[in-house]
């Protein structure tokens, strides 16, 4: 399984990280070869199988629609980079 | 002050009820071997040395509780788990300097039943990685042999408690990450069954295969540790409303192991293991069957797709779960960034580790446009299909057994240039938190030729935590001793 440098910086665009040339084909040799031994997986008929994406047997678990204040302003910003005491601040968007 | 260190959690905790030791008292004798032995085995990422004293002090003036069944027990815990007002770094430099504002909910009952935590322990980064080398600050070493590896992630985990720094630890499994360095480091660890333990507060890798449990010198201290952190929480939607049995109780039910059938999977045993696993493994199932179990073969015919499905499973998952470190409310923000997606690039860059940014990578790759199916969707089929096989197996017995991993532990940096070889130590550890049932470490012997711990690992049915501590205990006090690591 073949998975290109071009795929792959496509993909750190979306993972939101920046990627030296030499790691895009480190990656690219690396991830080609775990990719292909996940492969194996078409060897499998799956066709009538349900996905399960969890082990539990899942009913969506539910509450009353009830405001609870369950945490301190200053609690959530005391670890923020940037605040000013009532937001996180962020670099200028529009 | 040593001879305290090496009590089991189950005897210092009746030290400590009856007075015989006080809590400050104890929590010094571990706070003497920490300083002793770190700089050899490095398993600690921060010690809260006066939070302990303080917390140990307050516990004396007030007197052994009854209602606290760890009450004055010092504890490590996993660097993974919130903890509040203390550093919770997940050994990732994105993480340094965070201090989460509440408990994990397994940390909270810990606290709650009076135990002491005395440090954060070290970690693979962001729990991924099977040796904690991939620790963004330093490598932990085994205390058996500090030139190898103690396993991971839980590694620090692990090695804590095999050294005598603290009674039990606190650890994380998402593929093995209790078990195998329970194994190396010839300790107890114990991997609940999917949803008997929250998972709140436990900064998420793989959501649906992530459980924290104990590590432990003794199955009594797991069973003990266990009925303190399991049962339903409402702040944790995975976590299952179902009662909780007396797992230590129940451990004097049961004197031989009469009645019970302990399956052996030939894909676990027929090839690929170092002779002196097989060998020391086979030995404990000998005495096994000497204590009364059957034993019968049988197969788990699909353990060759797991780690497949497993690495798609987990990095996807993970890929998702990390989004959340971009540098706007907590973790590492770049200083230079120029604009907002600048920020998130350069925060994630050079916040988190090459495996990590490895995985998540992989991840984002098999959840993208056009592969979800193939890759996820696909896997997800397979993890059914690998859960019914387990089903089938323990239709025909009572528990599986095998062992933990193909060796014993490895020499630090054998494994960290390839790895996918890294990922296929796992290989008998992951299929059972794709199945979300519950998995075991029980030391068994140390291997003849490396003279390093060996773990025979059982699996049981999903909520029989009971059985697999039971059977373990058994096997535990017929076996001769573990030992103690010279370190």
């Amino acid at each position: 399984m073949k998975i290109s440098p071009e795929e792959v910086a496509k993909v750190a665009t979306l993972a939101r990280l920046d990627l030296s040339q030499a790691t895009i084909e480190q990656y690219s040799q690396q991830l080609g070869d775990i990719l292909g031994y996940m492969d194996k997986l078409g060897e499998l008929d799956t066709a009538q199988v349900e996905p399960m994406y969890t082990p539990v047997d899942h009913v969506s678990v539910m509450r009353d629609d009830v405001v609870r204040k369950t945490a301190r302003r200053e609690d959530i910003l005391r670890n923020a980079p940037e605040t000013d005491g009532a937001f996180f601040i962020v670099p200028r968007i529009v | 002050m040593s001879e305290l260190t090496r009590k089991s959690l189950s005897e210092i905790r009746v030290l400590l009820a009856g007075k015989k030791a006080g809590a400050l008292e104890v929590t010094e004798a571990c706070l003497e071997r920490i300083a002793a032995t770190e700089p050899k085995v490095q398993a600690l990422i921060s010690v809260q040395a006066e939070a302990a004293r303080e917390t140990a002090r307050a516990l004396d003036a007030a007197g052994p509780d009854p209602s606290k069944p760890l009450w004055g027990v010092p504890l490590v815990v996993k660097d993974v788990l919130c903890t509040r007002d203390v550093p919770t770094t997940c050994a990732s430099k994105i993480l340094e300097g965070f201090r989460p504002s509440y408990d994990a909910t397994a940390v909270a009952r810990l606290k709650d039943a009076g135990a002491v935590l005395l440090a954060k322990a070290n970690m693979d980064e962001f729990a991924m990685g099977s040796t904690t080398e991939n620790s963004a600050f330093f490598a932990t070493r085994n205390p058996w042999d500090p030139e190898r590896v103690p396993g991971g992630s839980s590694g620090g985990s692990g090695a804590s408690v095999a050294a005598c720094q603290a009674f039990g630890a606190l650890g994380t499994d998402t593929g093995g990450s209790i078990r195998l360095p329970a194994s190396f480091c010839g300790i107890v660890g114990l991997k609940p069954t999917y949803g008997r333990v929250s998972r709140f507060g436990m900064v998420a890798f793989g959501s649906s295969l992530d459980q924290i449990g104990p590590m432990t010198r003794s199955v009594e201290d797991a069973a003990r540790m266990l009925q303190v952190i399991a049962g339903h929480d409402a702040a944790d939607s995975t976590s299952v409303d179902r009662p909780v049995p007396d797992y230590v109780s129940a451990l004097a039910e049961r004197r031989d192991l009469k009645g019970l059938t302990i399956g052996l999977p030939a894909e676990y045993w027929d090839k690929g293991l170092a002779p002196e696993v097989a060998e020391t493994c086979a030995a404990a199932v000998k005495k096994a069957e000497e204590l009364g179990a059957k034993t019968v073969r049988v197969n788990l015919r699909l353990s060759e797709y797991a780690i497949a499905a497993y690495y798609i499973i987990a990095t996807a998952e993970a890929s998702s779960n990390l989004a959340r470190f971009d540098g706007v409310r907590y973790g590492y923000r770049d200083k230079d960034a120029a604009s907002l997606m600048d920020m998130y690039v350069k925060s994630r860059t050079k916040g988190f580790g090459p495996e990590v940014q490895r995985r998540i990578i992989l991840g984002t790759y098999v959840l993208s446009s056009g592969y979800y199916d193939a890759y996820y969707r696909k896997a997800a089929q397979v993890r059914r299909l690998l859960r019914q096989d387990f089903e089938a197996a323990l239709a025909q017995c009572d528990l599986l057994a095998g062992a933990v991993c193909p060796t014993t532990a490895f020499k630090v940096g054998a494994m960290t240039s390839d790895p996918l070889q890294m990922y296929l130590m796992d290989i008998f550890t992951i299929s059972t938190n794709l199945a979300g049932l519950p998995g075991m470490s029980l030391p068994v012997g140390l291997g003849r030729e490396s003279g390093m711990p060996v773990g025979l690992q059982l699996t049981g049915r999903a909520f029989d935590e009971t059985l697999l501590l039971q059977a373990a205990k058994t096997l535990e006090d017929n076996l001769p001793a573990a030992g103690f690591p010279e370190v």
